[in-house]
């Protein structure tokens, strides 16, 4: 069974935790602008939501791909850029709908989550278990993927 | 390495700003943020400035641990002379602007001079500019805070800044960033307004590099665990925030209430964190949404609230109907128990208001109590409050004080001077309850000996946050000491001075240290900093700064006799509680801790103690 | 059944694909003009400054994707298609048969009618070829005169930037990238490559390329003569349909299709540049001609090819990404806006620019932003998940920076 991250804003403190472990593990440094994962607040509802990639089955990013640099895991499920292969043309960051890959300047590359080849950190550091690496078919992403469907061209079902 | 090594100098009379490096032979001394900042205001400035003269420096400081892994790391302080007390100011605050300061490539900020027209510094990745403020001069903190983030188009943009108290001289105006974490004690932000400095905004994206990530990062779990494992870190300040201890201190009877007449506080309950979490008549929701968290913390103390929509305070406000941040322990006393008022909803309000236009709840409710008292004694009356009945226990009251203090106008004018030159201004020195004019926070002395010592002693006036005994006193926190006993307080309260300088200037909460030692901090310091650091090293720094903010005081001006309390703590005994019948026994202490200190009876370093520290 | 894709770009390498993890049993022959190994024209750029080897170019990496995936390659130009035969016809002669067609031929540049296009050392950008001429003539301070400043002149203004040339753009509308960003963002991005050390003549037209001591000289309309050792030609590309001259597939800027990528005859589909398909949120149909809709077109009309049903289609949005010598823009949909409330905010001192239109029912149905990488896909998920913001409107009206928050928060 492959796992998924499954994400409950409920339980989340917005105390970054995660963007640290992400941007440590991938940058070698504590950097949350850089992280994967990211914590948006809702200052005004008192409400905190980690927001990254749902590893789509659709993937619009590796679909825009004009060179083939966003791969499968076939481990993970996680879709994968590879370093050496991307150009840094950004076609992917406007064409994944969820706004999850993101360009970084600093090396021309660009950045979105890769599960961390099946162990993620973030999940690892978050002290309210709101971020949870877990059985995919108990995720609570069928959410996003909802506005997954809404934001597709009425491409994806037979595809 | 921790460090960025850089320092950023910003003369405002001159309208220059410049990059300098961090002296690292200084931050090897007393590491970073409360320490370091308050070396570089040593070595630069002339103790005796008035704190609103150009020649007073303000410092944004953060420490080497900033940034960082580990739980609480997001912290920054405002250093600077404070304009309540005249003395060292260090105020700390948390949110999210420590760490962006950091990532943007700065270990401190230091301003000095002042601006002829209002400014705004901006700093984005080391590239910093002087912007004009005009179009925020006169606008709250919240709106400062909203319209330079969406005039720079970037809504992760960190800011501090000062509201409209900060601006008219308030004089415990604070700098709140994150529209709701605030530098807050002493008048920091009255200091920033003298200065003509709007607001500090800053992006930084650069990242923070250690001298060892792996190993910090184990320390920094190990640490996190012994957070998650403790039952007031991992259970009671999540669940109930700070809040947590308005019944228990209720209970001990050192729960000051109307201007310390009383030390319990019949209603306390309705304004506790039991209050807090029960659902409200009007619509089913309790006045607590959630907590919330600082920069990298794994406690999560911080409350998120809102006001009763039906409540007078907000009604066709909707404004103030948002969430925004909630009632912490001492708010809560000062502008409840203090004042008499008993009235959560209000209390909120007043917080939010304290928030929006930057001025300290726990000065800003004390003094009222001070006022309510002379008011109630008929030393002023209607003529001076402009028609309010300020009696205690009246919400209307506060949170129109609270709305008049935040500009500046009116009656707030005179709250605005704080309780010493407010109640010396009528004629009565004795009703303000303050050290060095700093008014106290939320423990009576007459029933938690230690927080007598621990006030009087304080390097920026009363203030529970320089040695919290109420963790060995009350909570067991490392051993249980009795409140009602002097025996021994000297060298607790010293204990506690110590390693909250250290923790203060490695760049963590205070509040870690209901669940770690210094044993808990030295190894993640170590990991991250350069050179070695013991659990000795980090508690010599702290007992190193504890004297060097003590000679600069000296130097300031002040003597033996402003370690002091009022004379209704040490003359006039309790009268209800555990410690009906108490007085403060200061003058027991106070000798023995000059003493446990090195000091000469007179509370001056002697050389062999100062020698011995390196200062 | 017997699949044929003439073109070899993303719109036929994904149908390819599509086919085959459709069909498992059909042959599927794909036609590219342009070699055997299908590349991208995203790529040029990156290939230009050196960043890739020519193979980082390529659509596919593995060297026997085609072969595995039992997709035959046939590097030819197709001459002719019969429609009636269902034909395809070579430039080598030989004639391929099929069941199904797919015309996924792209785009070709056009040359605007100056004189001298014709010229040795004027070139276009837009194959591969094309690419390797510009690296021989574009040396360390050579003369260069780009003539358009649009999408594809913009993207190589950077890679001749860094090529260390002395770069003169010449762009016949008053602002550059005219068709992507509107006079504020435009401006803007003018600005910022003047400071990058680009002569950007807006409002200019190209009159004449001659020679003059052996060197080009491009005039232009204000009279002005720009000496150049290479002129490269950017103004502009138009579907490439000529081999379909005599058939009936109806035309107009591209080829008609319907919301099953049918042309008007029988088995013939068509997708990509070359095709006109349905808009996104608006009544019309459009020719993009931008690489996340010829995906999107190869996969879906592949989908129908093989009897596959995706309802509905919804349109193809369009959208540009660009970056023209380290300032990132990017433009959605609508953003000349359809008549509801708009919102912006300028920094023309940080280069910071966010554009945002909104419909009169409160949807958002197209965007600007300039100086901003951070989860700019969030505004394609907002517009095209057709929902009324709420009150995120009113906080967006305040701030439209605050986008992806608005994003996640009627998401979450």
């Amino acid at each position: 069974m492959q796992k998924s991250l499954h994400i409950n804003p409920e339980l989340c403190t917005g105390c970054v935790q995660c963007e640290l472990a992400c941007s440590y593990d991938n940058e070698g440094v504590f950097n949350p602008s850089k992280s994967r994962i990211k914590v948006f607040k809702f200052h005004d509802e008192g409400r905190f939501v980690p927001y990254t990639c749902t590893q789509c089955s659709d993937a619009w990013c590796q679909q825009a791909c004009p060179v083939d640099a966003i791969t499968l895991d076939a481990a993970t499920g996680a879709k994968v850029v590879n370093d050496a292969t991307c150009v840094g043309c950004k076609v992917c960051t406007i064409a994944c709908p969820f706004g999850t890959v993101n360009y970084n300047a600093d090396t021309g590359k660009v950045i979105k989550c890769d599960l961390c080849g099946g162990d993620p950190e973030c999940a690892k550091a978050c002290p309210t278990d709101a971020i949870t690496f877990i059985d995919a078919n108990w995720t609570g992403l069928g959410k996003m993927r909802d506005w997954a469907m809404k934001t597709d061209a009425g491409a994806q079902a037979g595809a | 390495m921790a460090w960025t090594e850089k320092i950023l100098r910003v003369d405002l009379t001159k309208g220059t700003c410049t990059d300098e490096a961090l002296n690292m032979e200084w931050a090897d001394q007393y590491l970073g943020q409360r320490g370091l900042a308050t070396k570089y205001i040593v070595e630069e400035t002339d103790p005796k400035v008035d704190p609103l003269s150009p020649d007073n420096m303000m410092i944004f400081a953060t420490g080497p641990l900033t940034g960082t892994c580990t739980s609480t790391a997001g912290r920054y302080s405002v250093i600077t002379k404070g304009a309540l007390t005249g003395a060292i100011a260090c105020s700390n605050s948390g949110g999210f602007f420590g760490n962006e300061l950091k990532n943007a490539g700065y270990d401190m900020v230091i301003f000095q001079g002042a601006s002829k027209k209002p400014v705004y510094l901006m700093i984005e990745n080391g590239d910093c500019q002087l912007l004009d403020a005009a179009a925020h001069w006169g606008t709250s903190c919240w709106d400062t805070e909203e319209s330079i983030k969406a005039n720079h188009g970037d809504p992760m943009i960190r800011v501090a800044s000062i509201g409209v108290s900060g601006e008219v001289g308030v004089k415990f105006a604070c700098v709140v960033n994150d529209i709701d974490r605030a530098a807050g004690r002493s008048g920091v932000g009255t200091v920033m307004g003298s200065k003509n400095l709007k607001a500090v905004a800053v992006r930084g994206t650069l990242g923070v590099a250690v001298k060892d990530g792996d190993r910090l990062w184990e320390a920094a779990a190990a640490g996190k665990k012994v957070l998650a494992d403790n039952a007031v870190t991992g259970q009671g300040l999540p669940a109930f925030g700070t809040q947590v201890l308005m019944n228990v201190i209720n209970e001990t009877g050192a729960l000051p209430t109307r201007n310390h007449t009383g030390s319990q506080f019949e209603d306390a309950h309705a304004i506790s964190a039991e209050a807090m979490a029960e659902p409200r008549a009007s619509d089913g929701k309790p006045n607590l949404i959630t907590n919330a968290a600082c920069f990298g913390c794994t406690i999560a103390c911080q409350r998120v609230s809102s006001v009763d929509r039906t409540h007078f305070s907000v009604k066709d406000r909707p404004e103030y109907q948002k969430a925004s941040g909630g009632l912490e322990y001492e708010a809560a006393w000062a502008l409840g128990a203090a004042t008499g008022v008993n009235d959560l909803d209000a209390l909120t309000f007043a917080n939010f208001i304290c928030n929006e236009q930057g001025f300290d709840p726990i000065s800003f409710g004390a003094t009222l109590g001070a006022a309510m008292e002379m008011f109630e004694k008929g030393i002023i009356g209607t003529n001076e409050t402009g028609g309010v009945e300020l009696k205690f226990g009246n919400a209307e009251a506060l949170c129109a004080m609270a709305e008049l203090t935040g500009k500046g106008e009116g009656f707030g004018a005179e709250l605005g001077l704080g309780s010493k030159l407010l109640c010396e201004k009528y004629g009565h020195p004795e009703l303000s309850m303050s050290v060095k004019g700093q008014e106290f926070p939320a423990y009576d002395s007459r029933g938690i000996q230690g927080m007598g010592l621990t006030y009087a002693t304080s390097n920026r006036g009363a203030c529970h946050l320089r040695s919290y005994t109420v963790a060995s006193e009350v909570l067991g926190i490392p051993v249980k000491t009795d409140p009602l006993e002097t025996e021994g307080k000297a060298g607790l309260v010293m204990a506690f001075q110590d390693a909250t300088a250290a923790f203060d200037s490695a760049g963590v909460c205070i509040f870690t240290t209901f669940a770690w030692s210094a044993e808990d901090l030295a190894p993640q310091v170590d990991a991250a900093c350069r050179g070695e650091w013991s659990a000795e090293r980090l508690v010599e720094t702290g007992e190193r700064i504890w004297n060097m903010e003590r000679q600069y005081n000296n130097a300031a001006g002040f003597t033996s006799a402003d370690d002091n309390l009022p004379a209704r703590l040490t003359t006039e005994a309790a009268t209800s509680g555990p410690a009906e019948g108490k007085i403060n026994g200061l003058a027991k202490m106070l000798p023995e801790y000059y003493e446990a200190r090195g000091w000469t009876p007179d509370g001056v370093p002697t050389n062999e103690t100062a020698q011995r520290l390196g200062l | 059944m017997n699949y044929v894709i003439i073109g070899a770009g993303p719109a036929g390498v994904v149908a390819a694909e599509t086919l085959r993890k459709n069909d498992p049993e059909g042959d599927i022959t794909m036609i590219s003009g342009e070699g055997a190994s299908p590349y991208s024209r995203m790529a040029i750029p990156y290939f230009l400054t050196g960043k890739i080897e020519e193979s980082g170019t390529h659509l596919r990496k593995a060297k026997d994707h085609y072969d595995s995936n039992s997709i035959k390659v046939i590097a030819e130009n197709v001459s002719k298609v019969d429609t009636k035969k269902s034909t395809v016809t070579l430039s080598n002669g030989d004639s391929v048969s099929y069941d199904k067609l797919l015309i996924a031929s792209g785009a070709t540049p056009v040359k605007p009618p100056v004189p001298g296009l014709d010229r040795v050392g004027v070139h276009h950008c837009w194959t591969l070829e094309d690419a390797h001429n510009i690296v021989k003539h574009a040396v360390k301070g050579s003369d260069v005169v780009l003539m358009g400043a649009g999408f594809i002149g913009c993207i190589i203004l950077e890679s001749l930037l860094a090529r260390g040339v002395n770069l003169t753009v010449v762009e016949a509308e008053d602002r550059m990238v005219p068709r992507m960003m509107n006079q504020i963002g435009g401006t803007m991005i003018k600005d910022w490559c003047i400071a990058k050390g680009a002569n950007v003549l807006t409002s200019t037209r190209a009159t004449s390329v001659d020679e003059a001591d052996g060197k080009l000289a491009v005039t232009v309309d204000s009279g002005d003569v720009i000496p150049a050792d290479l002129v490269v030609v950017a103004t502009g590309v138009k579907s490439n349909t000529d081999f379909l001259d005599g058939t009936d597939i109806k035309m107009e800027d591209g080829i008609l299709i319907d919301d099953h990528f049918r042309t008007n005859v029988d088995n013939v589909y068509a997708a990509g540049d070359c095709a006109k398909g349905r808009e996104f949120n608006s009544d019309g149909w459009a020719v993009h001609a931008i690489q996340p809709t010829a995906t999107e077109h190869g996969r879906i009309a592949a989908v129908n090819m093989t009897g596959g049903d995706c309802g509905q289609y919804r349109g193809s949005l369009s959208m540009n990404v660009l970056d023209t010598a380290g300032l990132v823009t990017a433009s959605f949909g609508q953003w000349e806006g359809v008549g509801g409330d708009g919102v912006e905010t300028v920094d023309k001192d940080n280069f910071r620019y966010m554009r945002l239109e909104f419909d009169k029912d409160d949807m958002l149905v197209g965007a600007l932003s300039l100086g901003r990488t951070d989860q700019v896909g969030c505004i394609r998920g907002l517009i095209q998940a057709r929902k009324p913001m709420g009150k995120w409107k009113a906080r967006l009206l305040e701030d439209p920076n605050r986008i992806a928050e608005a994003y996640v928060g009627l998401s979450q």
